[in-house]
């Protein structure tokens, strides 16, 4: 696997890129329990972003934030600086396109309709499908390399096919910006590859601005451009990965006495895990909602 | 469907909308485009034809019988007068109600399985015609004594039914409702309503008097007996505004058995979408319930046939309704020429229908929902 985004520089980023989407002093709650507190984000355009942190820390939680699932509590979350609750979610949907932790398709559905399903911000009562649908509906098939299965029901696809699936139809939704939550999770290590390589080609060759969820360190290392570490709700750490992935800062965040080394192959920290240590902080284990 | 040649097109697979649903067809108007598999349109034009042809059968079958090629002769307008009268005057109005209430429960119910992503939810499931129960039950029973007798004479069995049938609804809304609606839950409170039904139903027959309950039982299993112009014209307004209601519905259906945060993420006003596909159904189901009773079955196994004859991924609204008519029509007519002129529909739809649905479980490995 040594294969593109190895060579992918962690290039500097052009002059002054948009900021795309921005978290402002952002509280979140479910009911009384606040899971994020004075959170301040900014994701600028082209930008490759992993959230990493330990279990419960709001990681899954901010993802749902930026997405406008979860209401904030306080605090506002922007989108190309406009509040994102009040921008009509159609609208949202043609801009930022988003997959949730596991997705479920109904059963019998075949690959190909759920891929046009992601349509759906485009399409309206009258206009249910363009030529404009058709063909980005077959190229994100052909792009994610799924033209062979389109036939398949979802339901009887492997666990990394499946996830293509899923991004194909992000895909098709056509939108600039993309957030993943948690793409790799049931996959083996290299099925995990394949996808982030997906997204990383989104990326790279998409243009598109990704934010993921990723349990991984050294792969959300490999891949993602900037490192954001969170713990128990806020944000401890960003930058890039040489910069957040420190033995200082693994041992803050994820209480874990760690050597950080070059990764042979892409030359990003890797992280090699000695101990667990003593845990900090009461609440380090509170109920994760991811 | 107007369409030319080069607008009208199949795709053949690999292309979207292979198997298991057939090829698909993509018409493109100006403007106006849409897809459509082969057998979700094949599936309804015939269960049309055979709704009408039963119809036509039954029309002719009773005292007086009359040729089914007379019966249709009648309808386009060209037949006797006594024909006319006989197959118009007397007999149209229940076979009308019969497909009207077969369109609406069928629909309803894929309306229901869709947006819950439950095969269990349906009208009968949920409590809803368990209202209509507790209502006409009241009305029959309670009628003529008291001053909430009185009222409920007044009212009449089909408003009562009505009554109860929306109040029920009303209730499985605001109780399920949380901010959203979740499926899961929908069904959970719509049985625990559906209990609350049966056991006042039930309390009310135990203080009927004998005749009074005789009516209310046949009323509970859902009869076409004696319906009137009266009955068929109301329902049929109502399904002239609830049914394109339903189908405009459906494109959000699809998007919305995704799952909530899927959904939403595809621009879904997930709350707005939830309670208008549920408002629809429960309407259908008042609406038909109130017409010929709670004749059971029908919304809950029609749509899972209509879904594995069309294939894909859901109930299909327009082949769920016209075959839930296609299926109480069949069964009003044998209940009328096979079976004793007394029993209800209702009873048959479930003889007809559940083993129809076990077979088609047995047979098919898949299970959607």
């Amino acid at each position: 696997m040594t294969t593109s985004t190895s060579e992918a520089p962690v290039h500097e980023p052009p002059p002054a890129p948009a900021v795309r989407l921005a978290a402002e002093d952002l509280r979140l709650a479910y009911d009384d329990r606040v899971v994020v507190d004075g959170l301040d984000l900014a994701l600028t355009d082209g930008s490759f972003t992993a959230i990493v942190g330990p279990n419960g820390c709001g990681k899954s939680t901010l993802l749902r934030a930026l997405g406008r699932l979860l209401r904030p509590a306080a605090g506002r979350v922007l989108l190309d600086g406009r509040s994102i609750a009040r921008t009509p979610t159609r609208e949202v949907a043609r801009v930022l396109g988003l997959l949730p932790q596991t997705p479920v398709a109904p059963a019998g559905l075949t690959v190909a309709d759920l891929v046009a399903r992601g349509r759906h911000p485009h399409q309206s009562w009258l206009q249910q499908w363009s030529r404009e649908d058709e063909a980005v509906v077959a190229e994100a098939l052909a792009w994610t390399d799924m033209a062979d299965l389109a036939d398949r029901p979802v339901d009887e696809l492997s666990g990394g096919q499946r996830q293509r699936a899923w991004i194909s139809m992000a895909l098709a939704q056509e939108t600039d910006l993309l957030l993943l939550d948690e793409p790799t999770t049931y996959l083996d290590l290299s099925h995990q590859i394949d996808v982030l390589e997906l997204v990383a080609r989104l990326h790279a060759e998409r243009g598109r601005t990704v934010v993921v969820v990723l349990h991984d360190l050294n792969l959300a290392a490999r891949y993602a451009q900037r490192l954001v570490a969170m713990r128990d709700g806020v944000l401890v750490a960003s930058g890039t990965p040489h910069e957040v992935l420190t033995e200082r800062l693994l041992a803050e965040v994820f209480d874990l006495e760690a050597r950080v080394v070059p990764d042979p192959v892409a030359g990003t920290p890797l992280v090699v895990p000695v101990r667990r240590l003593p845990r900090r902080g009461q609440d380090s284990e509170r109920p994760s909602r991811q | 469907m107007t369409a030319t040649a080069d607008t009208l097109r199949a795709t053949t697979p690999p292309g979207p909308g292979g198997r298991p649903g057939g090829r698909a067809v993509t018409v493109r108007v100006g403007p106006v485009s849409a897809r459509f598999r082969w057998r979700s349109v094949v599936v309804p034009v015939v269960a049309l034809a055979v709704v009408v042809l039963l119809a036509a059968v039954g029309l002719g079958r009773g005292d007086y019988p009359i040729g089914t090629v007379d019966v249709l002769r009648t309808l386009v307008g060209a037949g006797t007068d006594a024909h006319r009268f006989v197959v118009l005057e007397l007999r149209a109005p229940r076979t009308l109600v019969g497909v009207l209430v077969g369109l609406a429960l069928g629909t309803a119910g894929a309306l229901f399985q869709t947006f819950a992503r439950n095969p269990l939810a349906s009208p009968d499931v949920l409590g809803i015609t368990q209202g209509a129960s507790v209502g006409a039950v009241a009305a029959i029973v309670l009628g003529g004594g008291g001053s909430a007798g009185a009222l409920l004479d007044g009212l009449g069995v089909p408003l009562a039914a009505l009554l109860g049938a929306l109040v029920w609804g009303a209730l499985l809304f605001v109780l399920a409702w949380r901010s959203g609606l979740d499926g899961f839950r929908l069904v959970l409170v719509g049985i625990a309503l559906w209990t609350t039904g049966t056991a006042l139903t039930d309390w009310l027959l135990t203080r009927a008097e004998i005749y009074d309950a005789a009516a209310a039982y046949v009323w509970i299993t859902g009869s076409l007996n004696a319906r009137t112009w009266d009955q068929a014209t109301q329902l049929a307004v109502a399904l002239a505004v609830l049914l394109p209601l339903a189908l405009a519905a459906g494109r959000v259906l699809g998007v919305l058995q995704f799952g909530d945060d899927t959904a939403r993420g595809l621009g879904v006003r997930l709350a707005r979408a939830q309670a208008a596909v549920v408002v629809v159904a429960v309407l259908l189901v008042a609406a038909a319930v109130a017409a010929a009773g709670p004749i059971a079955f029908v919304a809950l196994v029609v749509p899972q046939i209509a879904v594995r004859l069309t294939g894909g991924s859901r109930p299909p609204l327009l082949a769920s309704g016209l075959l839930g008519a296609a299926l109480v029509t069949a069964a009003d007519l044998l209940t009328r020429t096979v079976l004793p002129e007394a029993l209800p529909v209702g009873i048959l739809t479930a003889a007809v229908g559940a083993p129809y649905l076990l077979w088609l479980l047995v047979r098919g490995r898949r299970t959607p929902a």
